[in-house]
């Protein structure tokens, strides 16, 4: 329970952690829109220099963003396993053939593009979680929402649930532990193999927890009203996100990769050297 | 004017299908500006809903609480009311609304809409009153609980209330930890005039206070300065103990050695040496 990757912040002093988390998150979705757009194994390369290149300059230990690859690794063997194995291919003939099971090259080339192409979707995220506070996500995501305050939608309300709810995991997760215990102490079998048992021993524990999770709401309501919260109305903030040229110059250069990986994908001027590169 | 009045103040709340539990009945006393007013009771003897009650987080169903004049039922007036009077609860992880310290604390002024710069002064200004400063940028889960409720404590602080008031807010602490929360409220009682009202089933925090208010089973008992500890049955009547030093000057007096009442262990060192040189030197 304690290695879910959010809130793994990883405190340093670099380039990356320091980018304003606004910039930090467009640019991630511009990323993942580009990951869709790489084609040939040599975009994916392309793309991978850079990715390893933010990784270096976030000073974050790369060994730590890659832990954060552990929770996916059944699903990338699984998935790669599977293209592999079912991959049809008419115009080629089967490298291997056993019952249901085909294994062509070209099998093998897409399963390792889409085992990359996973690689690639979880890496600069994780980097995001490490170098980012959730506060500081709360804060970019209540920002970049703003526009969306002209459809009424309650953008800082929902900033703040978000931030109530990152702040309270760890408490729960203690509270889970207590109950947990307690009702160990009353008798209580969680360490049955039998899944419907285990449910089963999990109801006396989620009921005293929904029922502390309640009182706690009331309390921490209680505690902001004294605190003067009346909603997003005549509220400021302490820390003002201000962009850097840096963030510009950072947001250009990827805008400026995903111009290049769509020339390697599309190749509109028909350059010759493109499809030289490989498949 | 007093600052904050409660006047005939009567409150119940339902328990059951049908049946009202009376918390408090015809509550009447005042805390002027500056003072330092220790509310004791045992439990259920109403002192938390009469913290609600102070900042309207409640109102009475009879009577009427009135913070610098103004009623705390005047919905519009809440806003200004909460600025002037604010209030630390029990249970520190339940007050915190951010991850991080500083932006805790910060959560109040931002209510005020205050400009950042002067929102960061206040920040910095509470969390040295409360001396946490040093873990400004901390997460609260790597600090004890006497430091979560010191940041609460100046979480209340930045918003610069007239009057502070500790709802138990040392029930959940290990003697370590109250000992830092009453310096710190003592400090601030002392160098910025902030009244405190502290509501506590502690008798050794309640001897620290200039006033005490006692209340049993929803009434006002016994309202009065710290003589009240020469008076040992307004205490033990509503159900509380004594300080230590004052139960063991009963047990001198019993004994035939009369030191007065003292309310703190030097006091009770000071009081004892002086009676037994009196004693002597009256040989």
């Amino acid at each position: 329970m304690r290695d879910v990757t959010i809130g793994q912040y990883y405190p340093a002093r670099s380039l990356v952690h320091r980018a304003d988390p606004r910039f930090k998150m467009v640019i991630m979705i511009l990323y993942m829109v580009m990951v869709f757009f790489c084609e040939s194994f040599f975009s994916f390369a392309f793309l991978t220099v850079f990715v390893i290149a933010t990784i270096l300059l976030s000073r974050v230990p790369p060994l730590k963003v890659l832990k954060g690859l552990k929770m996916i690794l059944i699903v990338l063997l699984l998935t790669t396993a599977l293209m592999m194995v079912f991959y049809a291919d008419a115009d080629s003939a089967p490298l291997a053939e056993w019952g249901i099971f085909h294994i062509y090259l070209s099998g093998i080339y897409a399963s390792l593009k889409l085992a990359w192409r996973l690689l690639l979707l979880v890496l600069l995220p994780t980097l995001l979680t490490l170098t980012t506070t959730p506060t500081e996500i709360c804060d970019g995501i209540e920002s970049l929402l703003t526009p969306l305050k002209l459809i009424r939608l309650p953008v800082h309300e929902l900033a703040l649930i978000m931030s109530i709810a990152l702040r309270l995991i760890p408490t729960l997760i203690e509270e889970t532990d207590k109950i947990m215990n307690a009702q160990k102490s009353r008798g209580a079998a969680f360490e049955s193999r039998n899944p419907f048992k285990k449910i089963k021993a999990m109801l006396p524990v989620l009921i005293p927890l929904f029922v502390s999770s309640f009182r706690r709401a009331d309390d921490l309501a209680d505690a902001m009203d004294s605190r003067c919260y009346r909603g997003a109305k005549g509220r400021t903030r302490m820390k003002v996100m201000r962009p850097h040229a840096g963030d510009f110059i950072a947001l250009l250069g990827w805008c400026a990769i995903f111009v290049c990986i769509l020339f390697l994908k599309y190749n509109w001027l028909g350059w010759s050297f493109i499809p030289l590169l490989g498949i | 004017m007093p600052f904050l009045q409660f006047k005939n103040v009567d409150f119940s709340y339902p328990s059951g299908e049908s049946d009202y539990i009376r918390a408090l009945r015809a509550v009447d006393f005042t805390v002027e500006r500056g003072e330092f007013v220790a509310l004791v009771g045992c439990n259920g003897s109403g002192k938390s809903t009469l913290a609600r009650l102070c900042n309207g987080l409640i109102l009475p169903d009879a009577g009427a609480v009135t913070v610098d004049g103004v009623s705390t039922a005047d919905r519009s007036a809440l806003y200004d009311i909460r600025k002037k009077i604010g209030v630390v609860f029990q249970n520190p992880d339940n007050q915190m609304v951010t991850t991080i310290v500083e932006d805790d604390v910060a959560f109040g002024p931002e209510n005020l809409g205050l400009k950042p710069d002067e929102i960061r002064r206040r920040v910095d200004w509470a969390l040295d009153c409360v001396g946490m400063r040093d873990h400004a940028t901390d997460g609260p889960f790597r600090l004890s609980g006497g430091q979560k409720q010191r940041v609460a404590i100046a979480g209340v602080l930045a918003i610069k209330p007239e009057l502070m008031i500790l709802d138990e807010a040392t029930g959940m602490l290990d003697p370590d930890g109250r000992d830092e929360v009453m310096s710190v409220v003592k400090r601030l009682n002392r160098d910025e005039h902030m009244a405190v009202v502290m509501i506590t089933h502690f008798m050794e925090e309640a001897a620290e206070a200039d006033r005490i208010i006692i209340l049993d089973k929803g009434k006002v008992v016994a309202d009065g300065g710290r003589e009240l500890f020469s008076t040992p049955e307004a205490f033990t009547d509503a159900g509380l103990d004594l300080p230590v030093s004052v139960r063991v000057a009963q047990k001198l007096k019993a004994a035939g050695l009369d030191i007065g009442c003292p309310l703190n262990a030097d006091e009770l060192v000071a009081a004892t040496t002086r009676a037994l040189a009196e004693k002597r030197g009256g040989k």
